[in-house]
């Protein structure tokens, strides 16, 4: 049976387009961009091609906006306490959201043990972030508002123009993980208001290892990692060439076949939700679909666990991620889920499948298929379907 | 992530289901990850003569499971209740370190449903079992820590280290 991969959420496999780009990149032993002879300007100019696409595919005015870094959890990293730390005598006040992904979360949390205060702001209904709950947090203290584009888990998109606006009425620091929707949706850093925004070039078929952080020219912040000049003093340590050009041809792919592959995606996932209730009940959809990732969908199959659902597809050679509480190292159900108001038992049967350009709509019912013997086979064994069918049975 | 007799175990379960008329039956779940877990027993001269399980839970819950039913099926009363989770887990041929806690749930499990017969056989009312293991809370409520991995209370002086299991803990636990 061949790999299926419905897990696109951790890991994209690289455009064959890119592929291309970095072995040929390999293969040319490119010298270092800081050098200034001739090998070392050629390099530098391959660079700036690779900022400069990317400039392009977030909106940003200057190429020199973008900084290249070794991930997402890098610039998130940077950008939450560089800001802190240059900007602690305005204010120690930083405001967020409950459902942001961990690399904000242990930043702040750090931060708090420096002496900075934390507003974490809860989600509706929906899973989004209301912009008016935005404004009434903020203080003469605050300094930073941080708010997460689209949600690793659920795929849902908050209203980041409408907090953007509010954030920057306020004359206050703005910046949005994006790491999950850059080169998947289309989006304008000027339009969403951002000082600072994040992103991982993995999310478009570029390579892990490459990351990047938008910073609006005349921002302040420090650097968080002190050494040379590279990357306009803002991020020191020789640059991962290789990788950085690998990502420029992603982002070029993706500025030019935004339209496409979201088509494709959303078809993919419009067929899945569609034939979802022919092949099991009783689940939950923790994705909001009116503002949602194209690619991912977020469901709780009652009665059953996770983590089982995950290991009986992986022996299909099916490859899902999944949220239960067994699953994750610290035995917790995830923050995510449980800010929108799932119960434990629902929260632990939570699958997150998310498709990518190379699925066809033969993998969707493959997935289907396999996934109705499974479900049958757990819930035969689960003491809480025989209790929730006694209810039933009751009534 | 597991090993061949884990991975045996959760895809081919043994004695899986709910017994028809057991003689008594064990209710287990873990607050800490939302698991549950049912044992029925049927009994024969203080015999475990025939056993079964549902779970709800993860690959090693329902490996646990699966694996204590085959190693009480046949043993005395007396000689099941000397099962602790270790002997489940070594059977297992080790579990992950996160995952000890499940095989606790098995061990509690089977206890209980033993307590459960001795109680009907003796007509004695059964109390509410105690549960073993705590609800995750901030450490400095003033009241004694376990490790969330394998339940054994924390030493006072390190709160957020699991010495019986080398586990590092946070300040939740």
């Amino acid at each position: 049976m061949t790999f299926l991969n419905l897990d696109h959420i951790s890991a994209n496999p690289l455009a064959p387009e890119v592929k291309d780009t970095m072995i040929q990149a390999i293969r040319s032993d490119y010298h270092n961009p800081s050098s200034q002879h001739q090998a070392g300007e050629y390099a530098a100019e391959l660079l700036e091609d690779a900022r400069q696409k990317t400039a392009q595919l977030l909106g940003a005015r200057d190429p020199k906006e973008i900084v290249f870094t070794s991930n997402g959890t890098e610039s998130v990293n940077h950008a939450l306490k560089g800001v802190a730390y240059a900007n602690k005598e305005k204010g120690k006040h930083i405001i967020t959201s409950n459902i942001e992904h961990n690399s904000i979360h242990r930043s702040l949390k750090r931060l708090t043990s420096q002496g900075f205060k934390v507003t974490s702001l809860p989600v509706d209904e929906g899973g989004r972030v209301d912009p008016k709950e935005v404004e009434k947090a903020i203080t003469e203290e605050t300094i930073l508002v941080s708010i997460m584009h689209s949600n690793n888990e659920t795929g849902t998109i908050q209203p980041i123009e409408e907090i953007g606006k509010v954030v920057k009425d306020h004359h206050i620091l703005f910046h949005t993980d994006a790491v999950d929707s850059v080169g998947l949706v289309p989006l304008d850093v000027q339009k969403l208001h951002a000082d600072l925004l994040s992103f991982a070039s993995n999310t478009m078929y570029g390579p892990s290892g490459v990351g990047g952080l938008y910073i609006h020219q005349g921002t302040r912040l420090f650097p968080l990692l002190d050494g040379g000049t590279q990357e306009n003093s803002k991020r020191a340590g020789a640059e991962n060439l290789i990788g950085i050009l690998g990502h420029g041809k992603a982002a070029e792919l993706a500025l030019h076949n935004m339209d496409s592959r979201q088509k494709h995606l959303t078809h993919l996932k419009e067929l899945l939700l569609r034939e979802l209730p022919n092949y099991i009940d009783e689940y939950i959809i923790n994705t909001n679909l009116d503002h949602s990732l194209p690619h991912l969908i977020n469901i709780s199959i009652k009665y059953i666990e996770g983590e089982s659902v995950m290991l009986m597809l992986s022996e299909e050679d099916i490859a899902v991620a999944t949220k239960s509480a067994c699953a994750t190292g610290s035995l917790r159900a995830s923050h995510v889920l449980l800010s929108l108001g799932l119960s434990h038992a629902d929260a632990q049967g939570t699958l997150v499948i998310s498709f990518g350009q190379e699925n066809t709509e033969e993998d969707v019912y493959r997935f289907l298929g396999a996934l109705k013997n499974i479900v049958d086979s757990l819930r035969a064994m689960s003491p809480l379907y025989k209790k929730a069918d006694q209810a039933t049975t009751q009534q | 992530m597991y090993n061949k007799v884990v991975m045996d175990h959760f895809k081919n379960p043994r004695n899986v289901g709910e017994m028809e008329n057991p003689d008594a039956v064990g209710e287990v779940g873990n607050p800490l990850c939302g698991d549950m877990m049912h044992i029925y027993l049927k009994v024969k001269e203080d015999k475990i003569d025939d056993i079964s399980f549902q779970t709800f839970g993860c690959g090693s819950a329902i490996a646990v499971s699966s694996m204590l039913t085959e190693m009480a099926k046949g043993k005395s009363l007396e000689e099941a209740k000397q099962l602790s989770n270790q002997d489940i887990a070594d059977a297992l041929e080790g579990l992950p370190k996160n995952k000890m806690h499940c095989s606790n749930l098995g061990a509690d499990a089977l206890h209980q449903a033993i307590q459960d017969y001795e109680a009907r056989r003796d007509g004695v009312k059964l109390k509410e079992p105690q549960p073993q293991r705590k609800e995750i809370h901030e450490h400095g409520e003033g009241e004694n820590c376990y490790c969330p991995y394998c339940s054994v209370e924390l030493d006072e002086d390190s709160p957020t280290f699991c010495s019986a299991c080398q586990s590092d803990l946070g300040e939740e636990h």
